[in-house]
């Protein structure tokens, strides 16, 4: 039986929620492969809470590996621990989140095995004894659908694709850390916490973006207003690479090709156009609202509904209607 | 200090994709090409960086076709001092080989400082950075948006989940940009005119074999038709109703 390795995420020794889809989609493919023992890791320090989450993941097996100077992430530390692990398990494919996380880990330990990565995937494959996976590339206008020559198998999963599932209690052991001291270079000195009541752009269930529509950086307070109309922690607020090249809003903001890729439930884009860049960054949410004075504005061609008028009309009202329809 | 920068020749963000005879790549008939955005922020720093040490030079890399020379030249224009350019003939490329290919080249040249942007705008991997560093045996920060050197080392700051990472690293390291970090200067007469003299080389890739192959390439789906209403009160009940997202 091959064994399916998963690598968690803790963050401040808190499991984060990509883990368990993380689990969830190497369960899928231990099947898809013909059976497989999942193996989740888990390197930080006090990870007592993380060992309980992913005894209760699904996976078969839980490897921690916990050291003060896991204490923060670092890339190279990281990879060199968890790459030590997976040297010994020996395994046929390895999962990760494609988290901030994810992104910087994963390359490395691939470097390392001296195997392929898959980035950023939304589906994976085994056909004909061969593992694969499909990702979204330029933003979304495309997929690709590559599969595997080296071994191990790596992928690492985009958010919000798998479901994270439960299962009994799995045998969780410990692993010593083995880190060099010279592999200590780049050390975290600090974590600067965001406002606490902005949600990530990424994990928001709605996303109401603002564009050059708004006319000046003084009135996105419409949009800030109408994602706050949904209630605490339901919608981001999200901006378009004109607004932000225009200095209005920061570029942790920005939607589209050269910023995030969200797929909200709903997304509201306010005095948007639509240009190509933008839309591969949010073609993909379920529901589209776009409101915008141009009735030939491209984004109309994404939208599931439209009005066509100008935002500083319509958006006070629709934000007094969103707080009528949620306080119901 | 000896500064080398990665770029890579992209479609331009305002591109159409359309999928190619071959089923695997893109029909490039009608689609500008130019240097992947996040590149420029590399070049940026990197050019800035030489002229705050006021020593050494600033080497710009990239593994592709001959077309790639255009954007080399930018590069030069900007204030780079050499040019690169590495031919992977016939060679199927993946984040694994093209690492690799672009590596053993570095490796052949002084590299204090690497910079390379943070991911590339086609293939959206965002591999080559934390590859290259592993492979080179250098420390490496990803995504920065805040760079100051300071005595050997420098202090990034990046954007993870919700909050800043803030990290302290001695050099030689590879450093990834991320948008935010600078404003790329735009090449002027002089520049370009200069860049017409400097040392533009092309090499061949070492036969490296890619870890991954391109199975297919294919387009998402078309969004059904939408509806055009009138006011918010239809809007409302569209949520409600229909969508059932309120």
């Amino acid at each position: 039986m091959s064994t399916i390795a998963v690598i968690a995420e803790a963050r401040a020794g808190q499991l984060k929620k990509v883990s368990l889809e993380a689990v969830g989609a190497a369960k899928e493919l231990a099947e898809t492969a013909g059976g497989g023992t999942v193996v989740a890791l888990v390197a930080g320090n006090g990870l007592d809470s993380a060992k309980q989450g992913l005894a209760a993941s699904g996976a078969d097996k839980v490897i921690a590996i916990e050291s003060g100077d896991l204490e923060n992430y670092s890339g190279s530390a990281y990879c060199e621990a968890i790459a030590t692990e997976l040297a010994k398990l020996a395994p046929a494919a390895v999962l990760a989140p494609a988290s901030a996380m994810g992104r910087d880990l994963a390359p490395r330990i691939a470097a390392k095995l001296d195997t392929g990565l898959v980035s950023d995937v939304t589906a994976l494959h085994f056909e004909d004894g061969k593992f694969g996976a499909t990702k979204p590339v330029f933003a979304g206008k495309a997929y690709k659908k590559s599969m595997f020559d080296a071994s191990p198998f790596m992928a690492t999963l985009r958010p919000n694709n798998w479901e994270p599932t439960s299962g009994d209690g799995a045998e969780v052991s410990d692993a010593p850390a083995s880190i060099s001291a010279d592999t200590l270079r780049a050390i975290v000195k600090e974590i600067v916490a965001g406002a606490s009541d902005r949600i990530p752009l990424q994990e928001a269930k709605v996303v109401v973006s603002g564009g050059r529509g708004l006319k000046g950086p003084e009135n996105f307070h419409l949009v800030e207003d109408l994602a706050a109309a949904f209630g605490p922690g339901v919608a981001a607020v999200g901006a378009s690479r004109a607004v932000v090249d225009a200095g209005w809003r920061e570029h942790r903001e920005q939607v589209g090709q050269t910023g995030k890729v969200v797929a909200p439930t709903l997304y509201i884009a306010v005095g948007i156009s639509g240009a190509i860049q933008h839309l591969a960054g949010m073609s993909t949410s379920r529901f589209i609202v776009a409101i915008n004075k141009d009735e030939n504005a491209p984004i109309f061609k994404v939208a599931d509904y439209g009005i066509v008028a100008d935002a500083f009309e319509v958006v006070p009202a629709l934000t007094e209607a969103i707080k009528a329809a949620v306080a119901h | 200090m000896e500064i080398v920068v990665c770029i890579k020749r992209v479609a331009a963000t305002d591109s159409v994709i359309k999928v190619g005879g071959d089923g695997k790549s893109i029909d490039t008939g009608g689609v500008e090409f130019d240097i992947n955005p996040y590149d420029e922020f590399a070049v940026e720093e990197a050019i800035k960086t030489k002229e705050t040490v006021g020593a050494g030079s600033v080497t710009v890399v990239t593994l592709g076709s001959e077309d790639s020379q255009k954007e080399l030249r930018t590069c030069l224009a900007m204030g780079a001092d050499k040019a690169v350019l590495i031919k992977p003939g016939d060679l199927e490329l993946d984040a694994a080989n093209t690492a690799k290919i672009v590596a053993e080249y570095v490796k052949s040249i002084p590299h204090d400082l690497v910079f390379c942007g943070k991911q590339a705008v086609d293939s959206d991997d965002s591999q080559f950075p934390a590859r290259l560093s592993q492979l080179l045996g250098m420390a490496c920060v990803t995504e920065v948006q805040t760079l100051e050197f300071a005595d050997g080392a420098f202090t990034a700051a990046r954007d993870i989940e919700g909050a800043r990472e803030v990290v302290h690293c001695p050099t030689p390291a590879v450093i990834s940009t991320n948008k935010g970090l600078n404003t790329p200067r735009r090449p002027n007469l002089k520049g370009i005119m200069a860049a017409k003299k400097k040392p533009l080389e092309m090499i061949d890739a070492a036969a490296i074999e890619p870890a991954t192959r391109v199975a297919e390439l294919t387009l998402p789906p078309a969004r059904p038709e939408g509806k055009i209403l009138d006011n918010v009160d239809d809007l409302v009940a569209a949520l409600k109703n229909d969508a059932k997202v309120l």
